[in-house]
């Protein structure tokens, strides 16, 4: 099938410093997915580019099949029908919250303006301030005001630039799910920016983690956490710390905690090589691939303590001095400098090359 | 009023807006300071009160004259000239704005700032150059008759598009300065939301850019309309009758201050109507003020585009600023050897005397206003300082007429009293003073020293206060050693926009001075009176001179 949107290959750059560098993918209809990075990453760029509001220097863009954008072909951002929810919500002040809404309806006609409308105050929740103005709603309503006009118009893809940043934490997070339950429920295409990974995992399908203008991964929200393919991935997404360790055969590593016994991905070898026998790699270790556990004879001292309700997260030190975190049911409650039972319980082995 | 204006696109509408407060309960009540807004704003009543109650006066023979002969003249210069100022303002303030703001074209930069420069040359300047260069006996003409021959055809300068046109080029910075401003604040952002909804970037002007603007360029607009219903130099330069000369001329030239009181309750009732809308445009402006987004990008206009628009910048900078200064250099050179004598510093001092007097008085009255409203926030105060701000709108004929009208019956009254009780002849006490000139100056230039002096106060907050209070310092010492240091930019822009506005006023100048006090403006309207052009120069020099300090003033606040 072929793919709503295709960026293939793009390129952007402001003056000499390149943001965007050969970037590529692809989002099926109804997917929605997400470039998530920290900021600079140049993800905002890739979202202006999709929606013609910059040129690409290089590469193109395809919607539908038709080239919009690179080798001279552009279309000008009013005739792509891509809808976009800004950072700063961009509602227009002298207009209520229904003309704001309605405002991308010029092409309906007069007749099915109104209930296309009220239907999205509906969607959004927002039936009793369909008079009112934009300065006299909340942040979360503002927010839910810009989503409903840019969905208004029905548009192929919508692009969601930081549509939270300006949100309060707790608002944060209710929201997002909202926004999701509401674009499956228009069977929306869309793309979210952001640089809150639990932002991405609340609204997206597929999340591509990006770095210096590229992606380094495309890919699920599970598999970013459990089979990132790279260290900058690794790092990013979640926690971990990397522990030295030796492969014994391609089912088994060796490191200072045990033997983890899984099939070792063939990225841990430099240069696309088979990782084989004594190659030396590291480690991840989530927090939840070290268990508590008072008869184990592996032990190590608590170096400091994270209280999170359900569990504690603690910062260990290893007896080599490494240091490692494991998460643990609060009411295991330890002391600062107090020596812990640990064991390792991983079920999958995610390892690098040595560095 | 032009300092209004850019204090007001400087603010942005924060000062009109909340006072930030003491908590008073820990004060002993001041009646003194509570007195003072209410003193104020009777002050401002008074005028207008003598004014419309003349309205219902009986109606005297030189009235009726009028009504019969000149009235309907009048309505329908007046009305003309504003139907053409509003448009031609609009459409000249508003696409400047668009285009310095918005798009990016060949000299981009400097216009953006020069474009304001107008504001330093007073209309009745502009259009004593205008006329000098243009008229029938003018180098233009005379050079084209010269080539054309003797019955060549020339539009009439003297006539309502004349007007029309020098008034559009002198008030068209106050549309061009609160378009733009508004134009720069909603960033591009606003642009794309349209784009990203299906509509090119004129549409998204016309349908988005533009009406966002509206509460502004409305305010621009009605600035505008206020000083040319308040004009008299330059209509009085053009023999063009409107209310303002017909007042004059019903005073001076008939002697009849009834019947030029009775014109200018006309033109106050017009003028109210005005204010009606314009508050309600100013709240608007405060609603819909959106917070600042990233500059994007400009619009970068190619080959004619670019070339169009540079022309239209240049050719306004032209006409409504090189042009009349370049001119009134040559003049004023031509005639400095004859003209710079004893008379002309005599005049330089009257003007910069009665700027001070004006400046000083207004500022230490607004300053009180101020300070009087930080003690009593309450909703009677504010009323009051509302009404005492509101003199900018009066026009200053209406303002002269109301003013010397129960001050010379005050003086009268008093001279009467003293002879039957004391046997003593005072003669006039009041009418040979500066005294009706300098409140009728306050009056009307309240609104320009209040605006700087309140948004300087409001960062004066209660907690500073509590602080200074709690570090050991009262009274005097937390005026001199914290509220003065913080509030002396504020009296400084002040002071500096009152005692330009008084060097530049014209009519109140004119209608209330003491017998023989002349002043530069007085120059210039009597030889302008008399078509002396080349002499009425020199005097103009130093107004437009006087002119520019404001603005360079608003620039260097503006790059901060």
């Amino acid at each position: 099938m072929q793919p709503l949107l295709e960026l293939k290959n793009i390129r952007q750059a402001y003056g000499q410093q390149l943001v965007v560098n050969d970037l590529s993918l692809a989002l099926e209809k109804g997917q929605i997915g997400c470039l998530l990075g920290p900021s600079g990453c140049g993800k905002t760029s890739v979202l202006r580019c999709i929606a013609g509001f910059e040129p690409v220097l290089a590469g193109e863009i395809l919607l539908n099949g038709v080239k919009v954008s690179g080798d001279g072909v552009f279309l000008p951002p009013e005739q792509r029908h891509i809808g976009m929810v800004f950072q700063d919500y961009a509602l227009f002040p002298h207009l209520t919250v229904s003309a704001n809404i309605g405002f991308g309806l010029h092409r309906l006609p007069q007749s099915e303006r109104a209930p296309r409308v009220d239907e999205l105050l509906q969607t959004v929740g927002l039936a009793d301030a369909a008079s009112k103005y934009p300065h006299e709603l909340s942040g979360g309503q503002q927010q839910r005001v810009a989503l409903a006009r840019a969905l208004a118009p029905r548009p192929d893809l919508l692009l969601l630039d930081e549509p939270f940043s300006n949100l309060d934490v707790s608002l944060r997070e209710r929201l997002s799910l909202e926004v999701r339950e509401i674009l499956k429920g228009q069977n929306a295409t869309a793309i979210l920016v952001t640089h809150d990974q639990n932002e991405a995992f609340a609204i997206a399908d597929e999340i591509g983690i990006m770095h210096r203008g590229e992606i380094q991964q495309w890919d699920s929200a599970y598999n970013l956490y459990h089979r990132p393919a790279n260290r900058f991935v690794a790092d990013f997404i979640g926690q971990g710390v990397f522990l030295p360790g030796k492969v014994l055969d391609p089912q088994r590593v060796e490191i200072e905690l045990g033997i983890l016994t899984a099939d070792i991905p063939h990225q841990c070898a430099p240069n696309d090589q088979v990782c084989g026998k004594d190659c030396q790699v590291d480690v991840l270790l989530r927090p939840d691939d070290i268990v508590h556990d008072d008869a184990s004879p592996l032990q190590a001292v608590v170096l400091h303590k994270a209280f999170r309700g359900a569990d504690i997260l603690y910062t260990l030190s290893l007896p080599s001095g490494a240091s490692a975190l494991s998460l643990v049911p609060s009411h295991h409650n330890h002391a600062i400098g107090e020596k812990i039972g640990i064991r390792l319980e991983a079920d999958h082995v995610v390892a690098f090359p040595s560095s | 009023m032009k300092d209004e204006t850019l204090s007001v696109a400087v603010q942005n509408g924060n000062a009109l807006s909340g006072f930030s407060r003491l908590p008073s309960s820990n004060r002993r009540p001041a009646s003194g300071w509570r007195l003072i807004p209410f003193l104020v704003a009777a002050l401002v009543l008074i005028p207008i009160g003598t004014v419309l109650s003349s309205f219902f006066a009986p109606a005297s023979d030189i009235w009726q004259h009028l009504v019969a002969t000149t009235l309907p003249g009048l309505l329908l210069n007046t009305f003309w000239l504003a139907l053409g100022v509003v448009s031609g303002t609009a459409l000249l303030g508003v696409s400047l704005a668009w285009l310095t703001a918005v798009c990016e074209f060949p000299g981009r930069k400097f216009f953006s700032w020069a474009l304001l420069l107008p504001l330093a040359v007073p209309a009745y300047v502009t259009a004593f150059v205008m006329l000098g260069l243009f008229d029938f006996t003018g180098p233009l003409q005379t050079a084209l008759r010269a080539w054309l021959g003797p019955d060549s055809w020339f539009p009439e300068v003297r006539g309502r598009l004349g007007v029309i046109t020098v008034m559009v080029l002198a008030f068209y910075p106050y549309v061009y300065l609160l378009a733009r401003n508004a134009f720069l604040t909603q960033g591009k952002r606003s642009l794309e939301a349209a784009q990203s909804l299906g509509f090119n970037r004129t549409q998204g002007f016309f349908k988005v850019a533009l009406p966002m603007a509206r509460p502004w360029i409305a305010g621009g607009v009605m600035l505008a309309l206020m000083e040319t219903l308040a004009d008299f130099g330059t209509v009085a330069v053009f023999n063009y009758d409107t209310f303002t000369t017909a007042i004059y001329k019903a005073w001076f030239g008939m002697f009849s201050l009834s019947a030029a009181s009775q014109l200018a309750s006309l033109l106050l009732v017009i003028v109210f109507a005005l204010i009606v809308v314009e508050q309600q445009v100013r709240a608007r402006m405060r609603y819909a003020e959106s917070k600042q987004s990233a500059r994007a990008d400009r619009i970068t206009l190619h080959g004619w585009h670019a070339a169009a628009a540079s022309a239209l910048a240049l050719g306004t900078l032209f006409f409504a600023f090189l042009l009349p200064v370049g001119q009134l250099g040559i003049w004023a050179a031509s005639s400095f050897a004859q003209d710079f004598d004893a008379r002309y510093l005599e005049f330089l001092w009257h003007s910069l005397l009665l700027s001070a007097l004006a400046a000083l008085l207004t500022c230490t009255v607004a300053l009180l206003l101020v300070y009087a409203a930080r003690r009593h926030p309450d909703a009677a105060t504010r009323n009051a300082v509302r009404i005492a701000t509101l003199g900018y709108a009066l026009p200053g004929t209406v303002l002269a007429v109301g003013m010397f009208v129960p001050l010379a019956g005050l003086d009268n009254w008093l001279g009467e009293m003293a002879l039957q009780l004391f046997q003593i002849e005072t003669g006039l006490l009041i009418q040979g003073t500066l005294a009706i000139m300098l409140l009728a100056y306050m009056t009307r230039f309240l609104a320009v020293s209040h605006s700087p002096i309140d948004s300087a106060m409001q960062r004066i907050t209660g907690s500073i206060d509590e602080a200074a209070m709690s570090l050991g310092l009262n009274g005097w010492a937390m005026l001199r050693r914290v509220h003065l240091p913080i509030l002396k930019s504020g009296i400084f822009t002040a002071a500096t926009l009152v005692f330009v506005d008084v060097m530049k006023e014209m009519p109140i100048t004119l209608m209330t001075r003491p017998f023989g006090w002349d002043t530069l403006a007085v120059r210039i309207f009597e030889m302008t009176a008399e078509g002396a052009w080349e002499q009425a120069a020199l005097p103009a020099v130093a107004l437009v001179l006087a002119g520019l300090v404001p603005i360079i003033l608003f620039m260097r606040q503006t790059e901060k």
